[in-house]
């Protein structure tokens, strides 16, 4: 296996296989999601309880897990950069965060947007709710780290050491936070617990989470390789490309 | 034999460039690893009492920030004495982040802090000992302050114990992942603030379980469960966090 991934150490190798599977994310991402959207959105069945306005989950629940799976990729990138000291796995890392930190804070808009109408508040100090705040505030940290450095590698470096002491607090955190719910005030919302879905909610889900995975590939890989080009633009073959591209124009 | 002699040539430039530690040739020959613990711990700690303000002035902001909430509040006795251990412990992550600064910064500037990297012995340990005394200068003070505060802010007197009990295993706790945030961002220019928004986050789990252990004990319930988690949470950042300052430490320094 290590045989067939070590060529996309390569800046070079990675810039233009990502290159190549970005077409692929992007058709997949706008097929899944105007499907899935217009499904969602027209005609999958409105719930009994809430009405329409349990529609935004098509758009929450994807929002919400993928912002804790873009961590976990973060993460993971970081060990990879720290343990076998991957350029890549930095500039992979830089490419992530932004978008791990929109996504959490869609996950926290259109979560209190259907809160308003459901539960008569915008906020309630419910522990998904904050750790997800949390979540959010980790992401900034990785940012804010990044962009503080003016060495891109060590900005890479210190954001992978801070991403990972965050993936083992992150946990922590979470059960502390539903336990601290748990002592200091009675759970006065029931869970989102899910409910066997109908099959006629959980298709459209199907696509929407799919699709929303997909967006996040297609702008991860095209930040990804901005990243690349930032970091490698003194390198010839970057100068060959944009004089190339230079000339087509 | 040239490990030795290595050992002792490395200690001594350490020596040179920071001139801050006094001591005999022939205790250099020997530099165990306890010895060298304990001579950063001294070392650290001599320098911290010759700069008494950075041990104040933290203890003052902690006193401050205390007695604002009740001008805040409002006097009565009930509600002070509900909400006095989340002040307390707000107010003591507060000034343990206020007192971080000092942590590695002086040493940074002045180059020990590369020439420590650069000596044979782990940077686990080194670590350790900075952390070790950093929390005996800002910590423990604050341990002490705190009943006083306490007193201040009606804390029901159940709770006292399970007050000091917290604060003994959580500061710890502070300065070791404070010390993380520290390492990572003492080679930026203007990191205090980016250091309040790194370290933060990480602080929560400590205050809630440590102000849910205070608010068990004023019911007089058993708070043993909450002690256990803070240690636990102690532990685990004693045996990982020093990697960690330790790899970010090699960062910032380059």
């Amino acid at each position: 296996m290590w045989k067939w991934l070590h060529p996309y150490a390569n800046p070079e190798v990675s810039y233009h296989f990502t290159g190549r599977l970005l077409p692929w994310f992007s058709a997949l991402a706008a097929i899944l999601l105007s499907i899935g959207l217009v499904w969602a959105l027209l005609f999958a069945p409105a719930d009994y309880q809430q009405g329409d306005s349990f529609r935004i989950f098509y758009i929450h629940v994807p929002a919400a897990s993928l912002s804790m799976g873009i961590y976990f990729g973060m993460a993971i990138a970081a060990l990879c950069s720290l343990v076998w000291q991957l350029k890549l796995a930095d500039a992979s890392a830089a490419a992530m965060a932004p978008v791990g930190a929109v996504f959490t804070a869609i996950a926290l808009l259109t979560g209190s947007a259907w809160g308003k109408p459901m539960w008569g508040t915008w906020w309630i100090w419910d522990a998904r709710l904050t750790s997800e705040l949390i979540l959010l505030f980790l992401y900034l940290g990785v940012i804010a780290l990044h962009s503080a450095f003016e060495d891109k590698n060590l900005a890479g470096k210190a954001a992978g050491i801070l991403t990972l002491v965050g993936s083992i607090n992150l946990p922590i955190i979470k059960y502390s936070v539903e336990w601290w719910n748990t002592l200091h005030q009675g759970s006065t919302v029931s869970k989102l617990g899910k409910p066997s879905m109908s099959l006629d909610m959980l298709w459209p889900f199907l696509f929407c989470f799919l699709g929303f995975a997909m967006l996040v590939a297609v702008i991860v890989c095209y930040r990804f390789r901005n990243e690349i080009l930032a970091r490698n633009s003194i390198r010839p073959w970057v100068r060959e490309l944009v004089s190339a591209r230079a000339t087509h124009k | 034999m040239t490990i030795k002699s290595e050992l002792t040539e490395q200690a001594e430039t350490s020596l040179e460039s920071s001139e801050k530690i006094t001591m005999t040739h022939s205790q250099m020959k020997s530099l165990s690893y306890r010895d060298a613990f304990f001579l950063v711990l001294k070392r650290d700690i001599t320098i911290a009492l010759r700069h008494r303000d950075d041990i104040i002035n933290p203890l003052l902001f902690f006193i401050i920030v205390v007695t604002l909430f009740p001008l805040g509040i409002g006097p009565e006795a009930n509600t002070l004495s509900q909400i006095a251990p989340g002040i307390i412990w707000v107010a003591a992550l507060l000034a343990t982040l206020l007192s971080l600064d000092r942590l590695f910064k002086s040493d940074y500037n002045d180059g020990s802090l590369e020439q420590m990297l650069l000596s044979p012995h782990p940077i686990f340990l080194l670590v350790l000992a900075k952390v070790v005394a950093h929390w005996l200068i800002t910590g423990l003070p604050l341990i002490f302050i705190a009943p006083l505060l306490a007193v201040l802010l009606h804390l029901n007197e159940q709770s006292y114990g399970a007050l000091i009990l917290t604060l003994l295993l959580g500061t710890p706790v502070l300065s070791l992942l404070g010390a993380v945030g520290v390492a990572l961002t003492v080679g930026i220019k203007k990191g205090g603030v980016l250091l309040s928004l790194l370290v933060l986050p990480l602080y929560i789990p400590v205050l809630i379980f440590a102000t849910s252990a205070i608010d068990t004990a004023s019911i007089g319930l058993p708070y043993s469960g909450q002690l256990a988690i803070i240690a636990a949470l102690f532990f685990g950042s004693l045996t990982l966090a020093p990697f960690a300052v330790g790899a970010a430490l090699k960062v910032s320094t380059n």
